[in-house]
């Protein structure tokens, strides 16, 4: 599976979907699709996500690369599709703000990665944190643009903890990538700096809940 | 001592002038300096001319600032903004909302959007009042970075890999409009326009894709633009691309936090001059001395021989930023920006 890894990113980061179905297929001649998923195609996203924040890849290979492994992984084992588990226990949502693609890519490297997960789409503050409550999510993740939207976690957070909920918060967006204490000054449990540190998070938490 | 003028123009010269000409770029801080809300200030052309005047004599900084907010160009082509109480407006939804959009569009003419019209009548009065001692600094949305607020950032990527035709055929649209509002600021009395272009930078596309496309864009639009511009990433990186952005034409660039000055500096010498590269959110909860040691740094990377303005890395600073914060940064650079730089081992 090694072998293929550096053939598989170049691929992925060229937006060549045939070699990247291609190449898939191969890997898929030596082991079961689902291990394919978690051998090669996790690790070459979380190392493209790392090319991105080093400055070596850009954002459009990072959305155009996710959706065409969301694609691939959806189409080849669709038991990890949305809809074909138990209602999630994770939801994402865009804070207060209009800006939408970071969530997206969140949202795809998440399913990619077998990962079901509620997404909200676009909410303010009190509408978030009663439909957190209502759907009972233990792990929340926030994806903000503008600092103004980013400022307003440690709203939710305070929300949430004066309702009692034990939920665990993680942001992510611009914001938190120019001041890297701000995470903690909103009250975030961690900060991801792309798609693939929010999947790693996401597994962590939901391993130290069982 | 130099006019703000005589300091910016002699730096973009490549020379020394008597201090490092520092740009405080604030607008929504307009608002508080005159007891209004941010919707309220922008309504109207005095109370913009008079918030970038009181912020200009505050700050002691080296331009006035036409810039007001981004989605002020998407009104222009029938879209809605959505103010909040403690930041930028915002663009409310995509105004090209399926291809045969593109296809029927035709650019507005900045005469027409009641928006615009304040920004050129505040620019106006601005340069009333200054004359020739101040810059004006005015300002665009790059044809390349509008579709971003024009169709939405997942739609704009997918049209740039997928649909060529279409492209070519909205950026035609954007660039003559861009060209327009750039040359009717310029008309109204501004001395130099910002070129926003975020989505040049290889942190958003890479450098192959930007060289088909918006870089071709903006050698094209530039050359149209009658004054001098300043490309701006909005915060995003550049330095892969400092020798493409060099001949756009552009005389100045600002500068991502994510980079180092120095490098920069060493990139491209005397051919850019550099704008930046404060760190605009970290700024909120800076102390006084967290603000002279940043500066200090800036100034010691970039500010030999000329060839920097110290500004915020982003084009605007947040409203969250307090303003002992910026008169600290103020401070630090009439003790450290003196030329000649002799502190500088």
């Amino acid at each position: 599976m090694h072998e293929l890894s550096s053939e598989f990113r170049d691929a992925l980061a060229a937006l060549d979907r045939l070699r990247v179905e291609t190449i898939f297929q191969k890997a898929t001649l030596l082991k079961p699709a689902i291990q394919v998923v978690e051998e090669l195609i996790v690790p070459v996203m979380a190392q493209l996500g790392d090319e991105w924040c080093s400055g070596q890849v850009a954002l459009s290979q990072i959305y155009m690369g996710s959706r065409i492994c969301e694609e691939l992984v959806e189409r080849t084992l669709p038991s990890l599709a949305p809809g074909r588990k138990t209602r999630p226990r994770q939801a994402i949502a865009v804070l207060s703000d209009y800006h939408m693609l970071g969530k997206r890519i969140v949202l795809s490297t998440l399913r990619t990665s077998g990962l079901d997960v509620l997404d909200y789409g676009r909410m303010e503050v009190d509408e978030l944190v009663e439909r957190v409550r209502a759907d009972d999510v233990k792990i929340l993740l926030i994806s903000t643009l503008m600092l103004p939207a980013a400022l307003k976690v440690k709203t939710v957070r305070k929300k949430l903890d004066a309702a009692g909920s034990r939920i665990r918060i993680a942001v992510g967006g611009a914001p938190f990538l120019f001041d890297r204490q701000l995470w903690q000054e909103v009250g975030a449990d961690a900060m991801g700096r792309n798609a693939s540190e929010a999947v790693a998070i996401v597994r962590r938490w939901r391993e130290e809940e069982s | 001592m130099m006019t703000p003028m005589q300091r910016v123009l002699t730096a973009m010269g490549h020379e020394e002038p008597d201090r490092v000409p520092v740009f405080i770029l604030t607008t929504l801080h307009g608002a508080k300096e005159l007891g209004l809300s941010i919707r309220d200030y922008f309504s109207r052309a005095e109370h913009i001319a008079e918030g970038q005047l009181r912020l200009q004599q505050k700050y002691r900084s080296d331009c006035l600032y036409a810039f007001c907010y981004a989605a002020l160009e998407l009104e222009a082509f029938g879209g809605e903004t959505i103010f909040i109480d403690d930041g930028p407006p915002n663009a409310a939804a995509p105004v090209l909302r399926r291809g045969e959009d593109i296809d029927r569009l035709e650019p507005p003419r900045p005469g027409d959007c009641a928006g615009l019209n304040r920004t050129l009548e505040a620019i106006r009065r601005l340069k009333d009042r200054v004359g020739d001692a101040v810059p004006i600094v005015g300002s665009v949305i790059a044809p390349f970075s509008l579709p971003v607020m024009q169709l939405g950032f997942e739609q704009y990527i997918e049209l740039l890999y997928g649909d060529p035709e279409r492209f070519t055929r909205l950026m035609a649209v954007n660039q003559r409009f861009c060209v327009d509002w750039a040359n009717a600021q310029l008309a109204a009395g501004a001395t130099a326009i910002g070129y926003d272009d975020p989505l040049a930078s290889p942190t958003y596309i890479p450098r192959e894709l930007y060289l088909k496309t918006g870089h071709r864009v903006a050698m094209a639009t530039l050359a149209q633009i009658k004054g001098p511009t300043a490309m701006h990433l909005a915060s995003g990186r550049g330095l892969a691309i400092a020798d493409d952005i060099v001949i756009t034409g552009a005389s100045a660039l600002g500068v991502s936090t994510l980079e180092d000055l120095a490098d920069w500096k060493s990139a491209v010498g005397p051919r850019l001059t550099l704008i930046g590269n404060l760190n605009g959110i970290e700024m909120r909860r800076w102390t006084g001395a967290d603000a002279e040691r940043e500066v200090k740094q800036a100034i010691a990377k970039a500010g030999r021989g000329g060839g920097f303005i110290l500004a915020d890395n982003h084009g605007e600073i947040p409203w969250q930023v307090p303003d002992e914060v910026l008169l600290a940064i103020r401070a630090a650079v009439d003790r450290w920006g003196r030329y000649p730089l002799e502190w500088i081992e």
